[in-house]
């Protein structure tokens, strides 16, 4: 029950200084972390956007660039000149020659019947008819056209770009081959850092250009080209690894391509991110750090106040203890005191009895031995009920220390008297073997007879039942020393260091204040004499009290 | 003649009595009073007393009262202070004020008619000393 309390107090601290303290470094944590989210997030969109335009034009410069080549070719040559194989091959062997790098795989001239008159080219494709193609239509009626990559007939991904010749009716198609590795280049180049990805799907999501991760050319993509809207856009994507991947795409070729760039938050900008983390980490090893000491302080500072409360607890016991006896001790000596006055009357009365039973008159009387045998006998218990009034008093008598004319034999046989009863209950044989002649002491007598009790008493709760107890006095040079010896269990030497330590009790919660021997210990130093402990664990406990022989003043 | 003339002074009737019976069988005047007043009035009225037993304990004027007023009023008169255990310290503070001795009740009657006999002898042998000097006085006056 007082234990949770403690542990509810315990608690409290806790939060409330946790909840004080950590509350505004977490406060401040979230802001930085926000700030740093947004500055991260701003500058890899912008790092994305610079890079989709840039590769956009790009790739939109490379097609205008193949397309007006052509347009050109168409405006200056005729049909009839370039549906000749010698002529074209002648063109295209001049085209690679002067413009390397151009990227033109092949040409063809086709008629408007979609046969293809003459080819230059690495593949065998002359003769070939194209009218079925799709693209076919497109170009009568667009004049040119760039194609979306394709397999074709000789099964590699290509693009097409095809001008339609200057006709009324007899209306003529040059068509050119461009490799797609060329586009897979140059859009590759834009694949910043490990995780970074760039590629160009069409208007149906197809891959255009292989990507780096997760697709092949002309296989599906798992973008959406109509989500990046009209212009060019950066969109958030949850991965399953838990990272944010950026994706920003742009249109090109008027609008049939869609370049995508994506890249992984936290592979761009590194900088941003490590000031991030190593930020986060500050706070939260901060965090630990306060929360670890506060646990400690609560800890020592509740455990503090247990021990302080037990001992003030104990102390209040004592207090409490100490009023009882000292009510105890009043009543004690007004019940003496007045018993005492009768005891005298009765003494007194069977005092005269005597005196007359002496004269001669009674002594022929029959009965004068039960008279005499009474009349000593009352005057035998009014002695008995004398020592202990005596006794009583002598026990209630006030603390403060006073210096007597003790007969150190004489407070033990008193001790022993008061306890006599208590050690007949449980069994315990009290052996007393004094020494005879032992010189009168100046001392305190009250506090001698509190030393005793206290260690007669500690004897026989040592032995609990059946045991025995000898105490002995005996003169050794300057000193007189009394032993009291029981056959108890006996301590270890772990306990015997301690037992004169105030608050110190091997007794059970409750039954014994720890201070009775701190008490006695302190009661013989300032009498002048030593107090000793002897005896191990299984061979009972001897406790000597050793005292000065000082004598007292002449009066 | 008697070993010596006391008073005893206790507030306790049957013990008074019974004390007083015991004392006089072994020879000694005893007068009796049962309160520090009446053992003043006797005493300043002319009493034969040499010893006066005390109790400390008495209503009204107690035995440390009745010693001092005792010794101011008839300061040849010797007081034995009678005691219960627990004013052994009155008595010994008796003394201080001029008692002879103190005795613990209940006391055992030699030893108190010891003590008495002494008291008594000091008494007169202080009178003594108080008319030699006074006859050695008169005698210096005559040539």
């Amino acid at each position: 029950m007082k234990h949770a309390l403690y542990n509810k107090l315990r608690f409290k601290l806790i939060s409330i200084t946790v909840a004080v303290s950590i509350g505004p470094l977490l406060l401040l944590g979230f802001a930085l972390y926000y700030q740093f989210s947004n500055l991260y997030k701003e500058r890899i969109e912008d790092q994305i956007l610079h890079l989709a335009r840039s590769q956009s034009s790009a790739v939109d410069v490379f097609l205008r660039e193949r397309t007006s080549i052509l347009g050109m070719i168409v405006e200056t040559q005729s049909f009839e000149d370039l549906s000749k194989q010698e002529n074209l091959s002648r063109l295209f062997w001049q085209i690679n020659r002067r413009a390397e790098g151009l990227g033109l795989v092949d040409l063809g001239i086709i008629d408007r019947d979609g046969n293809q008159l003459a080819y230059a080219g690495p593949y065998n494709l002359k003769g070939l008819n194209y009218y079925q193609q799709p693209w076919f239509d497109e170009v009568l009626r667009r004049g040119k056209y760039i194609s979306d990559v394709f397999m074709g007939f000789r099964q590699v991904p290509h693009v097409i770009i095809a001008v339609k010749g200057a006709c009324d009716t007899n209306c003529w198609i040059l068509r050119a081959t461009i490799d797609s590795e060329i586009f897979n280049r140059l859009v590759r180049s834009a694949q910043v850092g490990t995780a970074g990805d760039a590629y160009i799907v069409n208007r149906d999501g197809i891959f255009q250009t292989g990507p780096r991760f997760e697709g092949v050319i002309l296989g599906p993509s798992n973008i959406t080209p109509q989500q990046f809207g009209e212009g060019t856009m950066v969109l958030e994507k949850k991965q399953g690894g838990g990272d944010t991947r950026y994706v920003g795409g742009t249109w090109l070729k008027e609008g049939e391509w869609l370049l995508v760039i994506s890249q992984i938050a936290g592979q761009e900008a590194g900088w941003l991110s490590r000031v991030r983390n190593t930020a986060t980490l500050i706070i939260v090893t901060g965090c630990l750090l306060i929360i670890i000491a506060i646990v400690l302080i609560s800890n020592t500072l509740v455990r503090h106040l247990e021990e302080t409360d037990l001992q003030m607890n104990e102390l209040n016991a004592q207090l409490i203890q100490q009023d009882k006896l000292a009510a105890l001790g009043k009543m004690a000596a007004g019940i003496a005191h007045e018993i005492n006055n009768p005891l005298a009357v009765i003494g007194e009365k069977a005092g005269w009895m005597e005196d007359l039973l002496s004269e001669e008159e009674f002594k022929t009387s029959e009965n004068y031995k039960e008279f005499a045998t009474s009349i000593s006998k009352i005057e035998e218990h009014v002695d008995r009920a004398r020592k202990i009034t005596h006794n009583m008093l002598g026990f209630a008598r006030r603390m403060e220390p006073r210096l007597d004319d003790v007969d150190v034999n004489r407070v033990l046989e008193q001790t022993i008297d008061i306890l006599s009863n208590h050690a007949n209950i449980n069994d315990i044989d009290i052996r007393k073997k004094f020494a005879g002649q032992l010189p009168v002491i100046a001392s305190d007598q009250s506090q001698l007879q509190q030393v005793f009790m206290n260690l007669i008493n500690n004897s026989i709760d040592a032995i609990g039942s059946d045991g025995m107890i000898e105490i002995e006095t005996a003169l050794d040079k300057d000193h007189i020393t009394a032993s009291i010896k029981d056959d108890g269990p006996g301590m270890p030497e772990s306990i015997k260091k301690k037992i004169f330590d105030p608050f110190f009790t091997t007794k059970d919660t409750g039954k014994g204040t720890g201070l009775g021997l701190s008490i006695s210990y302190s009661i013989v130093e300032k009498l002048g004499g030593r107090i000793t402990v002897e005896g191990s664990q299984g061979k009972g406990t001897t406790f000597v009290v050793s005292l000065p022989v000082v004598l007292p003043e002449k009066k | 003649m008697a070993i010596a003339n006391i008073m005893l002074v206790d507030d306790e009737v049957p013990f008074v009595e019974a004390m007083t019976k015991r004392l006089t069988r072994r020879d000694l005047e005893v007068e009796k009073a049962f309160s520090g007043n009446e053992a003043l009035k006797k005493l300043i009225g002319g009493s034969k007393t040499e010893v006066v037993i005390l109790d400390v304990k008495m209503p009204g004027m107690d035995g440390i009262e009745t010693l001092k007023a005792i010794k101011s009023k008839v300061p040849l008169v010797e007081v034995i202070m009678l005691t219960g255990h627990a004013t052994v310290e009155s008595a010994i503070e008796g003394m201080k004020f001029g008692a002879f001795d103190y005795l613990m009740k209940p006391c055992d009657m030699d030893h108190l008619i010891t003590k008495v006999s002494a008291a008594a002898a000091k008494k007169r042998q202080h009178e003594e000393k108080i008319i030699n000097a006074r006859i050695k006085e008169i005698t210096s006056r005559r040539p």
